[in-house]
């Protein structure tokens, strides 16, 4: 299995590598710019919950700024981000070029258009439906479905032109939850069976099916080739990974109904969710001590590289936050967290944590090998400490916060009470997005050093591990 | 091409399966759920004031779904699967950083307070965090001929203008008068409904008796208790102060029936609300919620205990069994 490895692209011409170097760069490019403004909004929402008249007026209202920094950060940076590094490391690991950078290119401006136009749309106040992650107008979402069938298209074309005959673990995730998200944006977009309390189970598979079956295995996807590239060891288990991936295909859709815990939707299908959140911890431990393993005995190294340390932090932030998803699941627990802000620590801990940390770690890893440039140390350092303690700061006073705001209305205080309890938390929440904020600001920096930037010396050992990832 | 036809394929086929068994099929079968008894269609303007609501992202604190949990008792009878027949596009939310409005209608009939609230919250709410929506008003020099100004508290207003709503604040306004939970045909919906004795938490129910213990009848009252379910169901309203807002909302400090020692009058307007008061010479337009569905005879009492023993006043304090008395009298 480890075939797709050594081959390499020496047979690559030039001018193809120079493609595939810039679709990367452009798609790191536009990615960053929508993570500074997705979460620039993010900032702005988090101050008014102390300040609620702070940015006044139907523009910057809450409840329009809500759906926008979501889906932003959703469809704007994480989903632009993942695509481009799904490319690179399709092209890389299967030893081809891109079979269309036409096509990728694109795919980038219907990606950005979607994400433009849907942000737009929303700040208007033309939403779909308050419905989570699939707000912007239907005819906005068949702009991020061509996009995702036009990328789905050009991997499938990409990997069928490699050079051995295995396809490498990475690409099964990488164009898999490609095609997945294709179906999922179908089945949401289709209005027929979506009345009332049927729309209901639609959100419920949709808004768990769009996170979990399109950016973690993606996040997966990159890990599972960075992870390797990085340590040069190959991954601990190769079978564990192809049996992480069946069993997170067939547990991972059937759980979405565990966001409507005692709503009306039958019982028995809050159920069969419940049990299925348990059935994860299959893949999640798979998958995770996989990574772990293939880390083992390595720990030096990981101090040295910045890379390393986030994917270090994916993983460790896959194995915590989905172990958390399944407690979170059970009745007992639910009856306390569910609706209040633990949730919202939850969904950062994972998205934040797993999500746009593996991403951090596949550019900062692949992006200096592509183009030969270097983001300086100190940069790379800011980033890695800003985002980890703001997220750290930001996860803890919402859970804690979240447990006392569920333990306020069991105990049946008046409802003003848990708004009371929570300001402490809101302004820690507050301190912790500022420093994810800024963190983003030095990521732009480094994002540009990488792509623009005059090519820097790094240090021996990062120097060390390019040569070896080249070579 | 051999290995990406299984694999990708494959996988794809399996996912595809999945979504129809966990996604398109429930919402075939869910989606034609029939109304329940009672639940009607949006008026045009209630339809109108729902899209206001969706469009300025209000689900996303505010929850339309009340569960079979004790916690939940206070936003009305657990929802049913028949209440959400015309809820198109759902409005179930998954956050509730403020209260659930499922029976808005019901807990908050006053259209006054829902104006003044709208157009800033800490004009009714001092701790609220919720927005205001006070570009869903205009401030002109003079309202039209038949057009209410809110009335809003003086740190609020202007002095040279008045407030009037948009026809955008009128329909949302519309619409939330419009939740309304139907009653259950059983009596049980409001102590609680679907039974199910393992989701309930012991916290709420082991706590009313064991506090009631704490005060003899006829002695005292439990303050603490008096304070805080005031705080859940009057000071909206009537504000922690007790005063009102002027115009809007009458004072109970000092008022003649909450220091009359005959005590009928005031337990009975709690328990089946009011209409058009006339406090003091004033009339309020406002509408007052009754709370002989909500509340138990003693909470009843003890609200009252709290009210006829605050801010100065100094009403002759009443016990449950009173509140039963009056209950039981016809309306």
């Amino acid at each position: 299995m480890q075939t797709e490895f050594t081959a390499e692209h020496s047979h690559l011409s030039e001018r193809d590598n120079r493609a595939l170097i810039s679709v990367f760069s452009a798609y790191t490019v536009t990615a960053t710019l929508w993570l500074l403004f997705a979460t620039g909004v993010g900032l702005l929402m988090a101050f008014k919950f102390g300040a609620p008249e702070f940015g006044p007026g139907a523009w910057l209202t809450f409840g329009r700024l809500r759906p926008i920094h979501t889906n932003a950060t959703f469809y704007g940076f994480a989903s632009i981000a993942l695509v481009g590094l799904g490319y690179y490391v399709a092209a890389r690991s299967s030893g081809a070029k891109l079979y269309s950078a036409t096509l990728a290119w694109a795919g980038l401006v219907l990606f950005n258009l979607a994400a433009l136009a849907g942000t737009i749309a929303l700040d208007l106040g033309y939403i779909d439906g308050d419905l989570e992650y699939r707000e912007w107008p239907w005819w906005i979402r068949l702009i991020f479905l061509a996009a995702l069938v036009v990328t789905a298209w050009n991997l499938i074309g990409t990997v069928a032109r490699r050079s051995s005959d295995d396809i490498y673990l990475s690409n099964w995730y990488i164009i898999g939850g490609t095609l997945w998200t294709c179906i999922i944006a179908v089945v949401a977009i289709v209005p027929w069976y979506q009345y009332g309390l049927g729309q209901v189970a639609v959100s419920g598979f949709y808004m768990h099916n769009a996170v979990g079956m399109w950016f973690t295995p993606l996040a997966l996807g990159i890990i599972y080739y960075t992870l390797p590239k990085l340590l040069n060891r190959p991954i601990y288990s190769y079978a564990l990974g192809v049996f992480a991936f069946w069993t997170n295909l067939l547990f991972y859709p059937i759980i979405g109904a565990h966001h409507f815990e005692f709503s009306p939707l039958p019982w028995w299908l809050q159920t069969i969710a419940i049990v299925f959140s348990v059935a994860m911890l299959v893949p999640v431990w798979g998958g995770s001590s996989n990574f772990l393993l293939t880390m083992r005995g390595r720990t030096s190294d990981m101090v040295h590289s910045y890379p390393l340390m986030f994917i270090f932090v994916a993983v460790m932030s896959y194995l915590i936050g989905s172990t958390q998803g399944t407690l979170e699941a059970f009745r007992s627990l639910q009856e306390v967290w569910h609706l209040t802000n633990f949730t919202v620590g939850h969904s950062h801990l994972t998205m934040y944590g797993i999500i746009v940390f593996a991403i951090w770690g596949g550019i900062y890893a692949l992006l200096p090998v592509a183009t030969g440039k270097q983001a300086s140390k100190l940069g790379m350092a800011l980033h890695f400490w800003m985002a980890l303690v703001g997220c750290f700061i930001y996860v803890t006073s919402l859970s804690v916060g979240g447990t006392i705001q569920g333990l306020d209305w069991v105990h049946g205080l008046p409802f003003i009470q848990s708004v009371v309890d929570m300001q402490g938390y809101y302004v820690w929440r507050g301190v912790g997005g500022l420093l994810m904020f800024l963190s983003h600001t030095v990521f732009g920096w480094n994002v540009w050093r990488m792509c623009y930037g005059p090519g820097a010396v790094a240090s021996p050992l990062e120097s060390l591990r390019a040569e070896e990832a080249v070579a | 091409m051999n290995k990406l036809v299984p694999i990708v394929g494959g996988s794809t086929l399996v996912y595809a399966c999945l979504a129809c068994m966990m996604g398109v099929l429930p919402g075939i079968e869910l989606s034609k759920v029939p109304a329940g008894p009672g639940v009607e269609p949006l008026t045009a303007l209630q339809s109108e004031g729902r899209e206001v609501y969706v469009a300025n992202g209000c689900s996303y604190c505010h929850t339309q779904q009340v569960r079979p949990l004790n916690q939940d008792k206070v936003f009305g009878r657990p929802s049913a699967a028949g209440d959400f027949a015309y809820q198109t596009p759902e409005l179930l939310g998954s956050e509730r950083t403020g209260p659930d409005l499922t029976n808005i209608g019901v807990r908050q009939p006053s259209s006054v307070w829902q104006y003044i609230h709208l157009y800033n919250p800490r004009a009714v709410v001092p701790e609220s965090i919720m927005p205001s929506f006070n570009w869903l008003f205009d401030v002109v020099d003079q309202a039209a001929s038949g057009v209410t100004p809110i009335p809003l508290p003086k740190a609020y207003a202007s002095a040279r203008s008045v407030v009037v709503p948009t026809h955008k604040a009128e329909a949302l306004i519309a619409y939330l008068a419009s939740l309304r939970q139907p009653p259950w045909a059983g009596t049980e919906a409001v102590s609680g409904g679907r039974p199910m004795p393992d989701m309930v938490s012991p916290t709420t129910t082991a706590s009313a008796p064991a506090s009631a213990s704490l005060a003899p009848p006829g002695i005292g009252y439990d303050a603490a208790k008096g304070a805080a379910l005031f705080t859940a169901n009057c000071s909206a309203c009537h504000q922690a102060n007790g005063e009102g807002l002027p115009g809007a909302f009458p004072s109970l400090k000092g008022d003649a029936v909450v220091n009359d020692d005959e005590a009928t009058k005031h337990i009975q307007v709690v328990l089946r609300g009011l209409h058009d008061a006339k406090v003091g010479g004033l009339v309020y337009g406002s509408a007052m919620p009754p709370f002989a569905a909500t509340l138990s005879d003693a909470e009843v009492a003890d609200i009252v205990d709290y009210e006829r023993s605050s801010w100065g006043n100094h009403g002759k304090p009443v016990i449950a069994a009173q509140v039963a008395a009056e209950r039981a009298k016809a309306q």
